[in-house]
């Protein structure tokens, strides 16, 4: 509820002037019970759910908004005349506050990222898409809604109009997008085509097989990790795949929605649904350009923050960094790549102010009971009446109060808030307490806020225990009062029972090696190098080959034109000449051992072995071209791949000059069923390529044989380029052979084009395959960092949207191409994101180790199944530790690794 | 017949997904019977075969294992 009004000064000190809009809930009191907007008599329109439901005045946003407070709107009663403040009236914690404040705020900050986001295009500014004129015409975002079990319609896939279950749907791609009309863009929005699939394959889930779904497409551009994979299974499943741009959508006299088309064999079809999604792209948001021209960052033609291929998240604006889609239509896995990449910018431009502002929290000295009996204080909270009100709370307390070693039992309207906080601070030392339960909510919410409290009376954290009352009792059994008051006395006696048995435990600090080894000297691996040298961690750079660079010795240009070679050059030489960065060439690795802040690794350079110790790891070891063994490649001379076309724009190979007609064929060995996946570069690399053909010698003729052309996002205008200059794009039948034949000294390149639909040949003196990009065939480096790999044999990261550059191992982090098939900028955007990993896992020099009584449960365990090496213990290098700091380290606290 | 059956039900519920799901089934208000117990576990890695049987022998009609 805040936004900039302006920004002053530069790079390393920014003074921003902020404006808060007030809330009229003060967030440290509202409990997020719900009983205001039960109450509130003004219902609204609700944004989030595409204004197909209506919300009350005060809100959230969404279920799982953050942070999950309420708000109240300029649509409230009293606002406008002057009464009601029902919410007042209801409100349990006293939140509600209507004499609440803009506030202005002054922030002081060494850099800035801007996140703004985008807007989504507005269908009804073009009336071919029929949309407001029929209510089953929706947006996708709109059908979103309509698919959440959280939406309008509580997940039960029915159409707007009559809430009949729809029988057909067909979706419309590129609406909005790749479209040079006024109010469009001329871009390509990215994300719409994997979005249409998926919303079409759980329309089919909902409706159980029984619906119909069509999507009418230009080029199905499925070209993200595993996408395509996606795209075959959604034709497996059924759904249709129409190539034709929709002429009209007409409702229809019986109800629905008829789609006039054009069909494969130039037909012109009328095919009726009941219902249409229209794929809306990205469109510019205003607030985002606002912001934008406040920070005085500078724009590329649609409006995007204007960033290089190089340098993919800053601006032109030093000091000033971006991330999402404000600076391209990309997808979530790419934005938050983009994040962690400009957030480990700002760590190498602030490195010297690191931990400056940071305070060491002082907590009394702990209590020594080790040994005393249990004093159990139980403390039942009523949450209001969120648990008072469906359960009798004094019985509970009363009941608790026999059970053995409870020398205390209270209840408190809101055990969270601060007065009660102190108060049970207080009753812990009144009554000698060393044990506490609190019986409320869930202690995934709020067991930290408790352990505060107990650990601020000298009791040890670890000696406390949450009964979860409200969330899974009184809120789920609210109409029987009598069962649910037996459950919550159930829960309390669990509680109890184990508190009693429950031990005081420490948290171990160990030391963390700070520096990170980097496995592949590519693009991505010297990018993070580089960063992670600039944020001060001493980082080694290892590469199998005898020189840096990689994949990227062999490319020409990025599709933005900058040259690969110089900006290779100058990333190569800041590895080289900075201090922090330990290169070692011609090195390969040969072991690993320990675990997140303590790897010890093994390298092998030139027969000589040396132990690397390092806290973190970063893959990147990329992958290459495909050689393929088909179209005459190896045989014929004027028969190249993709890069080896580069390598003759970067010799300055005068031969090109003599080629007379250039065909590239896309998707040579990919999105076949051995390799099932779309390498995602090759069409932008051709079309380029093509370009730079052409611009050498503008008589030339050049086709371009394809599937489905992918120059997603902002590529699509070199596409759009390409074809302007005259380039020829042969979309062929892929259902129908594809021949590349030698007749005497000619080459003949025999397909069926898809429009034509007839046979086309052309005698080209250069071919040029588009193979896919290929992972190594072995990858030792995936067993030894006991890391996972696809099918196809790239990475597996810890969540394809989420953590696209993190392991679910800790301290051992993914980048470039071994991840997956990716363009230079986007390389660099991982690269740089897997070097803010190193900080994420480091922030100091010690960590601390949480969490041990939640997994031993109070129940004694030994050492001997632990396998790790754990080093460095500063406190207690016992068997508890070590085991725990496997576990911890490794599994993400699960416990598995407590036998007993 | 004398009384409707009433099972006991224990349920170990992982506390990165199950035991939060139903946390978030009471969120939502979902009703559902109240002769459960969850225990939360912080993986269903963590249970040991012997904590189903000793629920049984401790006289639960049903252990449910979610995670």
């Amino acid at each position: 509820m805040s936004e900039v009004q302006n920004i002053a000064g530069e790079q390393g000190n920014f003074e921003i002037k902020v404006l808060q809009h007030p809330r009229y809930v003060d967030m440290d009191k509202c409990i997020a019970c719900g009983l205001c907007a039960e109450k509130c008599p003004k219902k609204v329109i609700n944004e989030f759910d595409a204004g197909l439901a209506k919300r009350k005045s005060i809100y959230v946003k969404y279920e799982q908004a953050v942070p999950l407070k309420y708000a109240i709107d300029e649509n409230c009663i009293y606002f406008k005349k002057g009464k009601c403040k029902a919410c007042e009236k209801f409100c349990p914690s006293g939140a509600i506050n209507f004499e609440d404040q803009p506030k202005e705020l002054t922030i002081n900050a060494g850099a800035v990222l801007i996140a703004p986001g985008c807007a989504v295009y507005d269908p009804g500014l073009y009336d071919t898409y029929g949309y407001k004129k029929s209510p089953d015409i929706v947006t996708s975002l709109e059908f979103e809604r309509i698919l959440a079990a959280t939406g309008p319609f509580g997940g039960h896939l029915v159409r707007p109009s009559d809430h009949k279950e729809p029988e057909k749907i067909a979706w419309i791609q590129c609406v909005g997008s790749r479209d040079m009309h006024p109010g469009s863009q001329p871009y390509c929005s990215g994300v719409c085509c994997t979005y249409a699939i998926k919303e079409a394959i759980i329309a089919k889930e909902h409706q159980k097989g029984k619906l119909d779904t069509a999507i009418f497409y230009i080029d199905i551009r499925t070209h993200g990790k595993d996408f395509e994979r996606y795209y075959n299974r959604a034709q497996e499943a059924g759904v249709r795949f129409l190539k034709s741009k929709i002429s009209s959508i007409l409702p229809s006299d019986t109800g629905n929605l008829r789609i006039g088309y054009t069909d494969k064999a130039g037909m012109r079809v009328e095919e009726e649904f009941d219902m249409v999604v229209l794929s809306v792209g990205f469109a510019v948001s205003h607030k985002a350009l606002d912001l934008a021209q406040k920070l005085g960052v500078e724009m590329d033609q649609y409006q995007h923050a204007l960033t290089s291929s190089f340098n993919p998240v800053r601006t032109t604006k030093p000091g000033i960094f971006v991330c999402g889609t404000f600076e391209s239509p990309k997808d979530i896995p790419q934005s938050v790549i983009e994040s962690s990449a400009s957030a480990a910018e700002i760590e190498g431009l602030l490195a010297e102010s690191r931990g400056s502002m940071t305070r060491t929290k002082e907590t009394p000295e702990e209590l020594d009971v080790k040994g005393d009996p249990p004093r159990i204080g139980v403390f039942v909270c009523n949450c209001g009446t969120n648990i008072g009100g469906f359960l009798d709370v004094p019985d509970v307390v009363e009941y608790a109060k026999t059970l053995p070693s409870v020398v205390f039992a209270e209840d408190n309207l809101f055990s969270c808030s601060q007065d009660t906080q102190e108060k049970i601070t207080q009753v812990i030392k009144e009554q000698n307490l060393n044990r506490v339960v609190v019986a409320a909510c869930t202690p995934r919410t709020h067991e930290p806020l408790f352990q505060e409290t107990v650990l601020n009376a000298g009791i040890n954290k670890y000696l406390f225990e949450m009964a979860n009352i409200r969330n899974q009792c009184s809120w789920v059994h609210s109409s029987e009062r009598g069962a649910a008051t037996e459950k919550a006395k159930d829960l309390v006696r669990m509680a109890v029972a184990k508190v009693s048995l429950l031990q005081p435990l420490s948290d171990p600090e160990i030391e963390m090696n700070q520096s990170a080894l980097v496995i592949g000297g590519g693009l991505a691996g010297i990018t993070t190098a580089n960063n992670l040298a600039q944020q001060g961690y001493v980082t080694h750079l290892i590469e199998k080959s005898d020189v840096l660079g990689g994949q990227a010795l062999n490319l020409y240009e990025t599709w933005q034109g900058e040259d690969v070679q110089k900006k290779l050059a100058a990333l190569i030489k800041g590895a080289e000449s900075d201090k922090n960065i330990n290169i070692l060439t011609n090195t390969q690795i040969k072991e690993v051992s320990g675990f997140v802040g303590n790897f010890q690794t093994t390298v092998e350079t030139a027969g000589k072995e040396q132990v690397i110790e390092h806290g973190v790891a970063i893959i990147a070891t990329g992958a290459q071209e495909f050689k393929p063994d088909q179209y005459l490649y190896g045989e014929d001379p004027r028969v190249l791949t993709g890069l080896e076309l580069d390598r003759k724009f970067i010799d300055d190979n005068l031969s090109l000059n003599e080629i007379h007609t250039a065909v590239f064929i896309q998707c040579v060995g990919s999105r076949i069923k051995e390799r099932p996946y779309c390498s995602k570069v090759c069409c932008t690399h051709s079309v380029k390529n093509a370009l730079k053909l052409k611009e050498l010698k503008p008589a030339m003729d050049v086709f371009i044989i394809y599937r489905d052309m992918r120059t997603y996002g902002l590529r699509e205008d070199l596409y759009r380029e390409a074809r302007a200059k005259g380039i020829a794009f042969i979309h062929y039948d892929f259902d129908k052979e594809l021949a590349v034949s030698k007749n005497q000294n000619d080459i003949n390149v025999k397909c069926t084009s898809y429009v034509l639909q007839r046979e086309v040949e052309i005698r080209p003196d250069l071919l040029v395959l588009a193979t896919p990009i290929v992972p190594p065939q072995e990858n030792p480096v995936a067993s030894l960092f006991k890391v996972p790999v696809n099918e196809d044999g790239f990475f597996v990261e810890a969540h394809v949207k989420l953590q696209p550059i993190d392991f679910a191992t800790k301290g051992v982090f993914v980048c470039g191409l071994a991840h997956s098939p990716k363009p230079v900028d986007e390389a660099i955007a991982q690269g740089l994101g897997a070097g803010l990993g190193q900080c994420y896992c480091f922030q100091n020099q010690s960590t601390v180790l949480q969490g041990l009584s939640e997994m031993h449960g109070g129940l004694p365990v030994s050492s001997h199944q632990f396998s790790g090496r754990p080093r460095h213990l500063r406190s207690k290098p016992g068997g508890l530790h070590r085991l725990w700091l496997m576990c911890s380290s490794l599994s993400h606290r699960c416990g598995r690794c407590f036998p007993l | 017949m004398a009384e409707e059956f009433n099972p006991k039900i224990i349920a170990f519920a992982c506390n990165w997904c199950a035991y939060s799901a139903a946390d978030l089934a009471g969120v939502s208000r979902l009703q559902y019977p109240p002769n459960i117990r969850i225990i939360r576990v912080m993986c269903s890695g963590r249970i040991n075969p012997n904590f189903i049987l000793e629920a049984f022998n401790l006289g639960a009609d049903g252990v449910l294992v979610a995670g």
